[in-house]
């Protein structure tokens, strides 16, 4: 889709796109060109000479058994994040779209975890959740639990999808409310006319019409608990104990910052690179089918 | 209307907000107990009487028995003067790219929209330390510029203004032109001021994005100057244990969610439009 | 104050010519209607001479000026868009003061030129309200004061009534007569409705296709159509076209076994496969013709009655104003009448008019 009506200046359009382009030149696609290019390159130790080695740190970095079991994190955190964020928003946002009184109310309750830093939302779960300090860690404890995220793996990470999708909700919340308002009445009405009970009216109503919404809110949670969760898990736990939080984003942080390993950081990033293209993808396929009602 | 069992709802609801408020509530009430008290896990539900205590440490010194961080005056001062760089930085480039791609014609239009919209498919989690590399060479490290300008470049706002600007009728267009007004008359007479509930929209998420800025920030500053307010909190936690001082902590948090918090309820009707409008 | 001078004036969209070379004058304070079916080219028409469309080959001139290269904001016109196109974040005063302003015309100069208009226009009420304030007539007016204000050399007017009801429509018209009378500026209005053309027009450009059909006042263009386009969309029912072909002699038309007398003859036509138009108020029953139909339907509208009928000799369908006292019966068998100075007569292939 174009306009019709536009001006002819020569150099105006240039000129503003200048910043957007220089900074997208700059910060974007140089590096992300030197992440394509250093992927296949090893460096010695001193960061002097680099070799070109084809795809050799691509085969390194699969055959590292800590980067296989990052994947395993990455899919189970973010799958169990994913669920953890959509069902109680679907749940909450069908209560909130009800004729109730407060309504409004609810909704300004709802939202605000949106606003809280992904780092902060772990200081609060942390402080919550800590075994000698927290309210809920020491309840555990005194139960008979032997809870310490610190030491325990499954521990760690259920501490870290619960900060993650905790302040997910909100966000999820917003949308069902928006595609559920966007339903109209009168088919509703009709399906009660024609006698379908309430919860009938929802899985065979309400849920399909929902399902552009639902769709895309599965792909943005998952790109959510990829890339935007990196706070929770350094703040809550820094990617252990040992690597049963380190996910796919923070193991390109250690790699490449902790451990400056250039080549095989930059093949992670590459791979990731892959996942976003392919996510974004699908995702546009799915809005150009978005029309469903 | 249809007829609703309402007590189901409110149930729901109020659970969910409970949730919600539950670790608020919380920090909250650990930011009015001493340190003490709380690492010896004594913290009572009620609050105690060390609020003005802890928020005056917190917000003039930073320090405790062991925290040893920059006062939360700093850390709030620099996280909100990068959330407005961020916010004003990514609205204004974004709004005369797109200005540029919808209201003229010239070669390589398309070659520069897809350049922008490929963006969407880098974030900077994905490339960070090359992106460093490049920010560290231009010696933007313990700087504002370069805590800001490597996340100006916005294609999601870009798109956003293009989509409106698209809406705009073209005969709005031709009566500028007939009436004499020029590309920049037109940007600045009527494209501005129509854009103004997106540019508002915008705003607040684009704050709460850049207020919220966790793994850039941490990669580039340093020093205890440049301290962003969240980056500030979770070095304090580092080393959580009964000694940490929580109630710094605690008192630190509370007023690191304030601002992006406030904006949200305050400004609720923007924050919604804003949130449903980027993402279509 | 202007004329308004076309000279080959072509445009083309891609692969596709969708104006074939129109010329016309339009004289200094003229009332132009340009009237055709919707995609006949006449809006691409007005926007060239506005200057929003680059023409691709041909000449536009105002007043002695060659404007074809002229940018729209100095070619002094002033244009009225049928979505109106107001500023929907200016008041009505701001609306109409905006071309001005971006002139740099003095405040106090602005300011009286403004109201001057409002006045005109009965919009001294609204001079502080927004656009989506406003009715759709009033925003029409608002529409035009803006055009008004700056005293242009040509006013262009796109299908400005077209948004509006039926009975805000007729009103609006009168205004637009009304304003044209007074201020005696050349204008150029683009429509589709006929009734709107027939009653502003000082002169008509039938268009089609693209091209001009035909040029000439409204009444011209209603009792002598040029083409059998021209004598179909103008009057309403349609003119009735029958098939026929001329006699040896050229002096009257055959339709299939019935021969109707025509006015004069047209011997370089002799034998030729025509069309014969007639309008409905031109038809009366009885008389001497030998122009037989049966009656289908009939439609009584208080002042008229339609009737619908089919021909017996060429089983054409014609429709028939009659008074509205007529006393016609389905079945009906009709002998019609019509004076042959009310014949049209078209060359069947070309579909243009001959003689006359």
């Amino acid at each position: 889709m174009r306009k019709r009506v536009i001006f002819n200046d020569k150099a105006l359009p240039y000129l503003l796109l200048l910043p957007q382009v220089a900074i997208t030149l700059i910060f974007f696609f140089w590096p992300a060109a030197q992440a394509v290019y250093f992927s296949t390159q090893i460096q010695d130790a001193f960061g002097l000479r680099s070799q070109f080695v084809w795809f050799e740190n691509f085969g390194a970095i699969l055959s590292d058994p800590n980067y296989l079991s990052s994947i395993r994190v990455t899919v189970v955190f973010s799958v169990s994040v994913t669920v953890l964020a959509i069902a109680p928003a679907l749940l909450l946002s069908v209560m909130a779209d009800k004729q109730i009184r407060g309504a409004t109310t609810y909704k300004t309750l709802l939202i605000w975890p949106y606003a809280v830093a992904p780092a902060i939302a772990a200081v609060l779960w942390l402080f919550i959740f800590h075994p000698s300090v927290g309210l809920l860690g020491r309840f555990l404890v005194a139960i008979g639990v032997p809870w310490d995220y610190a030491l325990n793996d499954a521990q760690a990470l259920l501490l870290v999808v619960l900060a993650s999708a905790w302040k997910q909700i909100s966000y999820n919340f917003l949308f069902f409310l928006a595609g559920l308002q966007s339903i109209p009445r009168s088919v509703l009405e009709a399906a009660a006319i024609d006698g379908a009970s309430q919860t009938r009216r929802f899985w065979t109503i309400v849920f399909p019409l929902l399902s552009p919404t639902t769709f895309f809110l599965l792909v943005v949670n998952l790109v959510y608990a990829f890339f935007d969760t990196f706070g929770t898990i350094h703040a809550l736990t820094r990617g252990g104990p040992g690597t049963s939080t380190t996910t796919l984003i923070y193991r390109v942080y250690v790699d490449g910052r902790d451990n400056l390993n250039l080549g095989t950081s930059s093949a992670q990033s590459v791979v990731l690179m892959l996942f976003v293209i392919a996510l974004t993808m699908i995702q546009f396929r799915y809005i150009e089918r978005r029309v469903h009602y | 209307m249809l007829h609703e069992r309402s007590w189901h709802a409110h149930l729901a609801l109020v659970l969910g907000v409970a949730v919600f408020a539950f670790p608020i509530y919380m920090a909250l009430n650990g930011s009015t107990w001493d340190a003490g008290t709380i690492g010896g896990g004594r913290m009572p539900l009620y609050p105690g009487a060390e609020a003005a205590a802890n928020y005056g440490q917190a917000w003039f010194s930073g320090e405790g028995a062991r925290a040893k961080g920059a006062p939360v005056s700093v850390m709030m001062i620099n996280s909100f003067l990068m959330a407005v760089i961020i916010t004003l930085g990514k609205v204004a480039i974004s709004i005369i790219s797109a200005y540029a791609v919808v209201f003229f014609a010239f070669p390589l239009r398309m070659f520069f929209f897809w350049m922008i919209f490929i963006t969407l498919m880098l974030p900077v989690e994905v490339r960070i330390i090359p992106t460093y590399a490049v920010a560290a060479n231009l010696g933007l490290i313990d700087s504002f510029a370069g805590l800001t300008v490597p996340l100006i470049a916005s294609a999601t706002a870009t798109l956003l203004f293009r989509q409106f600007f698209l809406t705009i009728p073209d005969e709005l267009v031709e009566a500028s032109k007939i009436d004499g007004a020029g590309p920049l008359r037109f940007f600045w007479d009527t494209v501005l001021p129509l854009s103004r509930t997106n540019i508002a929209a915008l705003c607040v998420i684009l704050f709460i994005y850049g207020w919220n800025q966790y793994l850039w920030p941490l990669l580039i500053t340093t020093s205890p100057e440049m301290e962003t307010i969240v980056i500030g909190i979770t070095k304090l936690v580092s080393t959580a244990d009964a000694h940490t001082d929580w109630n710094l902590i605690m008192a630190t948090t509370v007023l690191a969610m304030l601002p992006p918090v406030a904006v949200v309820i305050l400004m609720q009707r923007w924050f919604v439009r804003g949130l449903i409008e980027s993402e279509k | 104050m202007a004329e308004v001078r076309l000279g080959g004036v072509t445009k083309q969209f891609g692969a596709v010519r969708v104006i074939h070379g129109v010329d016309c004058t339009i004289a200094d304070g003229e009332f132009v209607v340009i009237l055709g079916p919707s995609g006949c080219g006449k809006s691409t028409l007005l926007r060239i001479i506005a200057g929003l469309e680059q023409q691709t080959s041909g000449q536009v001139f105002i007043g002695p000026r060659d404007v074809t290269l002229v940018e729209p904001k100095d070619r002094n016109i002033a244009m009225v868009f049928q979505n109106y196109a107001l500023y929907p974040h200016l008041s009505v005063f701001e609306n109409m003061a905006y071309g001005l302003k971006v002139r740099g015309t003095p405040r106090a100069e602005v300011d009286t030129r403004v109201r001057r208009a409002a006045r005109t226009l009965e919009l001294e009420a609204l001079l502080d309200r927004r656009p989506r304030q406003l009715s759709g007539g009033q925003r029409q007016r608002v529409a035009m004061g803006r055009a008004i204000v700056r005293d242009p050399q040509v006013f262009l007017f796109d299908e400005p009534l077209s948004n509006l009801d039926a009975k805000l429509r007729v009103q609006m018209r009168v205004e637009i007569k009304r304003l044209h009378q007074s201020l005696r500026t050349t204008s150029v209005y683009v429509t589709h409705d006929q009734v709107e053309a027939m009653t502003l027009a000082d002169r008509l450009i039938v268009m089609n296709a693209g091209r001009v059909e035909q040029i000439g006042t409204p009444l011209e263009v209603y009792t002598t159509p040029a083409s059998t386009f021209v004598g179909g969309f103008i009057g309403s029912p349609p003119m009735n076209m029958l098939s026929g072909r001329l006699s040896a002699s050229g002096d009257s038309v055959e339709l299939g076994d019935t021969a109707v007398a025509l006015a004069g003859a047209f011997p370089t036509h002799a034998g030729r496969p025509i069309v014969l138009g007639i309008r409905p108020e031109h038809m009366s029953i009885g008389g001497r013709s030998r122009l037989s139909a049966s009656v289908e339907l009939v439609e009584a509208l208080g002042a008229d009655t339609l009737v619908h009928a089919t021909t017996g000799s060429a089983k054409d369908i014609v429709t028939l104003r009659l008074p509205g006292d007529a006393r016609v019966d389905r079945g009906q068998r009709l002998a019609i009448d019509v004076a042959p100075a009310n014949l049209h007569v078209f060359d069947r292939d070309s579909g243009q008019r001959l003689g006359r």
